[in-house]
């Protein structure tokens, strides 16, 4: 059974580039382009890693990381935040909502790949 | 990556345009933080994109424009009027540095560095730096590491495991672990998911004390955590240069024409699940064909009826995955009438409404040329100056109003404008120069309007560096016409004008009329009919030197045998016994003979071109229910030949 | 009409031909004569079926048909090759060519009297094409290939199109 991987970013080459660098990797991957729309398809599945943007219409990342961390299913989940080294105080803020850590952008797939195999083992 | 780029770059203009209109509601006066918002996070994603893919110009320069950004998002700094034009303008620079990238075509640095100055003269600060890994760091080396690591009891709760960094350290050298078990409490009170370890590691490794801090970046918080050295000796280590040089593979060869299209998911789903229909419907054909008995006629009729209304519906959803809304056509006039009107110190209003009505991609694409004409025409010629207006007794805004909305299988599109209206007298002295009319005709209102369109009558006077560029009227009814569209002037003097234009909704699909020439059978759109009739003796003359003429409203219409033309063979030569078609393309009209009309039909048009040729006086072809196929008339062309054959 | 057989076109006539020595032609007839067309060229072979016919076009250009929605034309090879017309019948069939053009894949039909069987032509079978007083125009046809007392034309389909008004007036449309 392969892991499941949430990715959640608005932006969709963004969210293409994970989600194919992780499928060639391997793992299952679900996309969402809000903070919304991947609460709805958390509720529906059971990750075991989420990935997400940190600046996002309808909902951002803070504010999902904080909910998703309140379902049972995903009080233990590694998540993940994708951040720009501009917003430093994101990463802490992220962290007090509930976040795994972080991933910092730019990265390319090789990047990606090491922390996610670091934190799926 | 490459094949991101396409997605990364289409997005990144939605987000500037996004970037564009919100700028505009700023300037406006809209204090929405979500408008601002907006503006950053559209900013945001295209930094981080081009980062990711290598556009390292388009990053920096993003960072720049982003940090501003912040700033008047954390409401640290105002968005003045001129943060804002200052803004519009990066959007510009954007705009370019993104279009050359998607070109594999050079930046043009020193725009983009020009502006980039103003921003960070508007920062008021030196350029922060772009990245941190490029920069020089000195560092401490050790023999090893003596590493104290006591996670806080909620480190679980962030999603965190102490075995991953463990295993992360692990993998940097040789490792002694020695595990302190003095907090964990009875069985009774064991709570599973509190964090009650602590670890002493010993870890021989030539990395840096940064590289070991680097791996418990995420539990830094949520943790004691000492790392001391084992055998402490200094050392000078570089960090690597981070960043990649991709862009020089991508200097390949261009291909900038966008081919692929976003499709709204619903649109998608819905495909899907119709498809699952046709399928349920198929397998009840099948099983109703496979033991096939009388008594079953009810069944198959209701199948069949089932798979017709299937068809129909998947038909209709196929065609509206190429639907995009006319917004993406009117978005860009907002900042255009900004611009604009600042360059002609008018005062205009734009209006528009009916953004949402959708129309196909390709008609999209061509409309938005001559729409940008007519508005432009509008700010231009139109709408007046406040001084002059103010003493017709008007407001001394003018208002601009852009619509859309769908009518019958056509949208309409309109531009109208509460300015002085066409100048009837100068276009009639306009044309009689040019030689289109003589100084004697005696012509209707609407026919002088209708000047406006006539190749040859724009002229120098007329063009100026907005609206001019040497495009006329007559190419922007050309290329309306060439969409199977139409367009109207309606103008009244010192009250405005307004022009109507008629597209069809798609390209792919017409209503045509089957029309019968001898034993084939051609489709004409029937956009394109005005009338048909039956000619009674006397209305059909032959003119020296002009061929038939038909006697219509005024005119003297040529007329074209199709028989004759694609040389089919009659029922009747005798022109009282067929049918004549009045049909209008272009702004011209011709009667076409035919034998008879037959039933009316929506077609799908098919290419001729893709393995045959271009055929003259047919635009396409299309499939008959019967399998069959017919040609469709090409009726602009069709009048073309009529008139051209008058003259000759 | 029901395609009585299928072949998709694919795979590089060159390699075939470099590794195996061996190309296989699908043969057909017009009036006494015997044709060959190469087989990767060949699409389908589907039976007679009525086509629409398209103005102002030669008279060997018969039409165009419905193709699973593709409007593909038809050529009569009997006219094309100015030979004696004959009606079509329940044996006549169409066989769908499709040829790489600098604009794309163009898909066309031409008419035949029947079509015969797929032959193995080695290299050693091909001769070139001798200076025979025949009605058909030599420079559409690429070789002569005699396979067991079989003599067979093979034809050149490119050539033909090319020489045929098709891709004239396609080159004249690019420009």
């Amino acid at each position: 059974m392969a892991m499941k991987i949430l990715a959640v970013d608005d932006s969709a080459s963004m969210r293409q580039m994970v989600s194919f660098t992780l499928k060639g990797a391997g793992y299952d991957v679900e996309e969402a382009a809000d903070g919304k729309q991947a609460l709805d398809k958390a509720k529906g599945n059971k990750f075991n890693l989420v990935i997400s943007d940190v600046n996002m219409p309808v909902m951002d990342g803070i504010s999902f990381i904080k909910e998703l961390r309140t379902l049972q299913d995903y009080k233990f989940t590694p998540i993940l935040m994708l951040t720009t080294e501009s917003t430093d105080g994101k990463k802490q803020e992220g962290k007090a909502a509930g976040a795994t850590g972080w991933i910092i952008k730019p990265f390319n797939p090789d990047q990606l790949l090491a922390t996610i195999k670091k934190v799926l083992g | 990556m490459e094949q991101f780029h396409q997605t990364f770059f289409e997005e990144s203009f939605e987000g500037l345009d996004a970037m564009e209109s919100n700028l505009l509601e700023l300037q406006s006066g809209n204090s929405d933080p979500e408008v601002i918002n907006t503006i950053f996070r559209a900013a945001h994603s295209i930094k981080g994109g081009s980062a990711t893919f290598g556009f390292n110009e388009v990053a920096k320069f993003t960072h720049v424009l982003e940090t501003l950004l912040n700033e008047m998002r954390e409401g640290q700094r105002a968005a003045t009027p001129q943060a804002v034009n200052l803004l519009l303008e990066s959007v510009d620079v954007l705009r370019e540095m993104l279009t050359a990238v998607r070109g594999k075509q050079p930046i043009d640095t020193a725009q983009a560095n020009a502006t980039q100055q103003q921003l960070e003269i508007l920062l008021d600060s030196a350029a922060a730096p772009v990245t941190s890994s490029s920069t020089l760091k000195a560092s401490t080396s050790a023999a090893g590491w003596q590493i104290r690591f006591r996670p806080k009891p909620h480190l679980f709760m962030s999603g965190n495991d102490p075995l991953r960094i463990l295993r992360e350290l692990g993998q940097l050298g040789e490792m002694h672990i020695d595990v302190d078990y003095s907090a964990l409490p009875g069985f009774n009170n064991f709570d599973t998911e509190t964090s009650y370890l602590g670890w002493l590691l010993l870890l021989t490794t030539p990395r840096s004390k940064e590289e070991i801090t680097e791996v418990f970046a995420w539990v830094e918080e949520d943790a004691d955590l000492t790392i001391e050295p084992l055998a402490a000796q200094p050392l000078e280590t570089v960090a690597r240069q981070g960043g990649d040089r991709r862009v020089s593979d991508e200097r390949r060869a261009a291909g900038v024409e966008s081919t692929s299209i976003r499709v709204d998911i619903s649109k998608v789903d819905m495909l899907i699940n119709m498809v699952g229909e046709l399928v349920i419907n198929q397998n009840i054909l099948q099983q109703i064909g496979e033991h096939f008995e009388t008594n079953k006629l009810d069944l198959l009729q209701r199948a069949l009826g089932d798979l017709a209304r299937n068809t129909r519906e998947l038909q209709e959803s196929v065609m509206r995955i190429r639907m995009l809304p006319i917004n993406v056509a009117f978005n860009r006039f907002p900042r255009l009438v900004h611009d604009v009107s600042q360059k002609l110190s008018k005062k205009i209003e734009l209006k528009m409404s009916g953004e949402g009505t959708e129309l196909d991609k390709t008609v999209l694409e061509k409309i938005v040329d001559p729409l940008v004409h007519l508005v432009r025409n509008s700010m231009d010629h139109g709408i007046e100056t406040p001084e002059i207006r103010r003493t017709l007794g008007k407001p001394e805004t003018g208002t601009l109003l852009l619509s859309a909305c769908h009518k019958g299988g056509n949208i309409v599109i309109e531009i109208s404008d509460d300015g002085a209206g066409l100048n009837k007298a100068k276009i009639v002295k306009k044309a009689v120069e040019r030689g289109l009319i003589k100084a004697t005709d005696h012509l209707s209102d609407d026919q002088i309007h209708e000047l406006i369109f006539l190749p040859g009558f724009s002229t120098v006077e007329q063009v100026s560096d907005l609206s001019g560029r040497g495009v006329g009227m007559d190419v922007v009814r050309k290329n309306i016409s060439s969409l199977g569209g139409s367009v109207e002037i309606r103008s009244e003097s010192g009250k405005g004008s307004r022009f109507t234009i008629r597209l069809p909704l798609t390209l792919a699909i017409v209503d045509g009329q089957s029309a019968a020439v001898g034993n084939e059978f051609y489709i004409v759109p029937l956009v394109s009919i005005i009338v048909s009739t039956q000619v009674k003796s006397g209305q059909v003359s032959l003119v020296a030197g002009r061929g038939e003429v038909f006697h219509f409203r005024d005119e003297y219409l040529p007329v074209l045998r199709l028989h004759e033309l694609f040389g089919a063979k009659p029922r009747d030569r005798d022109i009282h016994a067929g049918l004549l078609v009045i049909v209008e393309g272009d702004g011209k009209r011709a009667g076409l003979f035919v034998d008879e009309l037959l039933g009316q039909q929506q077609v799908v048009i098919k290419s001729l071109e893709t393995n045959y040729k271009r055929v003259e006086g047919v635009s396409g072809a299309t499939i008959l229910g019967d399998g069959a196929v017919a040609l469709i008339l090409d009726i602009p062309g069709l009048i073309r030949i009529a008139h051209q054959r008058q003259v000759a | 009409m029901e395609a009585v057989a299928t072949k998709q076109n694919s795979g590089d006539t060159a390699s075939i031909v470099t590794t195996t020595g061996l190309m296989q032609y699908l043969t057909f007839s017009l009036g006494q004569e015997d044709y060959g067309v190469d087989i990767l060229r060949v699409q389908e072979i589907r039976g007679w079926h009525q086509v629409t016919r398209v103005p102002n076009a030669p008279a060997h250009m018969l039409g165009v048909l419905n193709l699973r929605g593709t409007i593909v034309p038809i050529i009569d090879m009997r006219m094309r090759f100015h030979l004696e017309k004959v009606e079509y019948n329940p044996v006549t069939v169409i066989i769908v060519l499709s040829i790489q053009t600098p604009k794309g894949t163009r898909v066309f039909g031409i008419v035949v009297d029947s079509v015969s069987d797929v032959l193995d032509v080695t290299s050693k079978d091909i001769k070139a094409t001798p200076d025979f007083g025949t009605t058909v125009n030599t420079d559409f046809i690429s070789g002569l290939a005699t396979v067991s007392e079989r003599m067979v034309m093979l034809l050149d389909i490119d050539k033909l199109l090319s020489a045929d008004e098709l891709a004239q007036v396609n080159a004249a449309a690019a420009a």
